[in-house]
């Protein structure tokens, strides 16, 4: 349990300015989601919460304390890496008992085992406990590895692509999982992913970074509803947003606007100008389509049950879409 | 008929291999064999043209590496008391008496002292350094692993004459401290570039996990590099051992009473009293068992291989 603030930090590696000037207050039982393409700076971010690095420039403080002369271990953080890291010669029960021997906690080998079965226990991997960790397929590596993170209580849990290469059914129980550990302890979470489901299910508040810039925080529903440039409009929403000229649909854009926006929901279908079915896409629960308006290209939503086919032509208008500036820049 | 497979060697080039390892094998081992077999001959026969093959076994060359003898004239000798134990017996065979215990027994304890103890030291210092070369920013990196190489390049005994007055001086000669450090120093340079392959094989996340599971820089080389590394450092301690019970050279030129080798010693066992063949081939063959010890007792680490498995490539 912590409030986590980043400070104008920096840090470069060599030549690459991995992260400039970034500040931001992670409250105390927030779930942060941070958002951005590889190399944006979000595992550097984690690894300067938890003291694998040092920051070049600024601050990092755990509670409103600095914490830049403390060790990793006197920071009190919990890290699930995305390679994860399991220690080769020892077994999955020592590999989640490794965290809990640490001389800073010195449990009782009792209790040692007694949490190491619980946590084995909801992340299934208690029938695999006494395997060389070496013996394990990629997806219960992750789960050993997000089960060392979950075995103590730290203030911070720090969790770097935690679900990335589990198979569909077990991502989503896991998610749910995470969410439940995350309400039970009212622990701090910072989480790094690339899926838009974890990030607007599972966060609080999302973090977009850009080229080691901290370009929005806020909550998912701001993130997604309310981007402040084309680049964090792009980071969610599925299908992504749409971008066109200004002037595509005739006159009526803000003086500056030189894009807009259309997500599926800015958009109506039935009424307004004529667009031709390029393709369409049945994923079940919902219907992408894909349209040619004129030389641009747009994909939206419609009725999963929808009786259309490629090379039909219907009308589209927009509703509310968002403005962007020369720049990409929000109007 | 049985399933043809890409992968697998045909049945035929599996015995061209065997027979070629069986051969090379009998030729790099027959001069061992030579030597096991003349340490147990009598002298006669271990001089017996042509050479025998087939002989009576006898215990005569290890009394004789272990004792020193005299011969006393005839009547003295007619008047000794029958022979209490079986190795007097063996040694009044040939007409002589045991004067008392040789110096043998000594000098393999300081081949003992000396190799493991050097051995040991290599590779305490080794891992330090080839951990600190592998994980640290060490000013001047490059140079200084080049300087550790270099003192490689030259053969040591071209520094023979400068060590020999430089041990004078300080006292370091004929002892079993100046020999330690002197194979150390040999050693060290093989040693840090070995381990500290191995170690950058080891990757850092195993560390950085170890750091944020609560554990302090040395902890987490203690209880996670170094169960990993294992394997390299068996071999790399067998390297140094090798080297260090083997080397004659130095063992020469600055040992002679107190700290001598068996290196050094063994061929002087050939002039007490003749050509002691099999007291010769004795003490060989009793000079190659540690080495070979050492690395059957290693050899689960040697042939087990690094792993990798856990972290995700």
């Amino acid at each position: 349990m912590a409030e986590v603030g980043l400070h104008g930090v920096g840090m470069s590696y060599g030549a690459t300015q991995a992260l400039q000037d970034v500040s931001m207050t992670i409250p105390d039982g927030a779930f942060v989601v941070l958002l951005g393409p590889t190399g944006a700076g979000k595992t550097t971010t984690l690894r300067l919460i938890a003291g694998l690095e040092r920051p070049e420039h600024g601050d990092i403080t755990i509670d409103g304390q600095s914490v830049l002369r403390d060790t990793p271990a006197q920071r009190d953080v919990a890290m699930v890496f995305q390679q994860y890291s399991l220690y080769p010669h020892l077994s999955v029960r020592d590999n989640l008992a490794f965290p809990l021997r640490s001389p800073m906690l010195r449990l009782p080998e009792a209790e040692i085992a007694a949490r190491v079965q619980a946590v084995a226990r909801s992340l299934r991997i208690e029938h695999k406990l006494n395997n060389k960790a070496t013996a394990l397929s990629g997806g219960e590596m992750q789960r050993v590895s997000i089960g060392r993170a979950l075995v103590r209580q730290p203030r911070i849990y720090l969790m770097d692509e935690p679900l990335s290469s589990l198979d569909a059914k077990l991502r989503a129980d896991l998610r749910v999982e995470l969410k439940r550990i995350h309400a039970d302890l009212g622990a701090t979470f910072l989480y790094v992913t690339h899926d838009q489901i974890e990030a607007m299910t599972m966060a609080t508040h999302v973090g977009v970074l850009d080229q080691g810039r901290l370009v929005q925080f806020g909550t998912p529903r701001e993130i997604y509803e309310d981007p402040v440039s084309t680049y964090v409009a792009s980071r969610l929403g599925q299908p992504r947003i749409t971008l066109l000229p200004a002037g595509s649909f005739g006159p009526g854009a803000p003086a500056a606007a030189a894009q807009m926006g259309l997500r599926p929901e800015h958009i109506v279908i039935g009424e307004g100008q004529s667009a031709t079915v390029r393709r369409v896409e049945r994923l079940g629960d919902q219907t992408r389509l894909h349209l040619a308006f004129g030389p641009h290209e747009i994909v939206t939503l419609t009725d999963p049950h929808t009786p259309l086919a490629a090379g039909e032509s219907i009308a589209i208008r927009p509703q509310n879409p968002l403005w962007f500036d020369a720049h990409g820049n929000r109007i | 008929m049985s399933a043809y497979s890409v992968t697998e060697p045909s049945r035929l080039s599996k015995s061209v291999a065997a027979l070629l390892v069986v051969g090379y094998a009998v030729i790099t081992l027959l001069p061992l064999l030579w030597i096991l077999s003349t340490g147990f001959k009598s002298g006669p026969d271990s001089i017996s043209y042509p050479p025998k093959v087939l002989f009576e076994p006898s215990l005569e060359g290890y009394v004789n590496l272990f004792t020193t003898r005299t011969r006393i004239g005839a009547e003295q000798f007619a008047a000794l008391p029958p022979p209490e134990t079986w190795y007097d017996k063996i040694v009044r065979q040939s007409g002589t008496v045991i004067a008392g215990p040789s110096r043998f027994g000594e000098r393999f304890m300081n081949s003992v002292i000396i190799g493991f103890g050097s051995t040991f030291l290599s590779i305490f210092l080794g891992t330090l350094a080839a951990y600190a070369f592998s994980r640290f920013r060490v000013p001047l990196k490059d140079d200084l692993l080049f300087f550790i190489l270099s003192t490689r390049m030259m053969p040591p005994i071209a520094v023979a004459i400068p060590i020999y007055l430089m041990y004078r001086e300080l006292g370091l000669s004929d002892t079993h401290l100046g020999m330690i450090l002197l194979y150390t120093a040999v050693n060290i340079s093989l040693a840090v570039w070995l381990l500290k392959g191995f170690i950058d094989e080891i990757p850092r996340e195993y560390e950085e996990a170890a750091l944020i599971d609560g554990y302090t820089r040395f902890q987490a080389f203690r209880k996670v590099v170094l169960p990993q590394a294992a394997t390299g450092i068996a071999s790399t301690a067998i390297f140094c051992l090798i080297f260090a019970w083997n080397e004659y050279a130095f063992a020469v030129l600055l040992t002679s009473g107190n700290a001598q080798t068996a290196p050094p010693f063994i061929p002087t066992i050939i002039g007490v009293g003749g050509q002691d063949w099999p007291a010769v081939a004795a003490g060989a063959t009793l000079f190659l068992l540690p080495v070979m010890i050492f690395t059957i007792l290693l050899r689960k680490h040697l042939l087990r291989g690094i792993t990798f498995g856990a972290v995700r490539k």
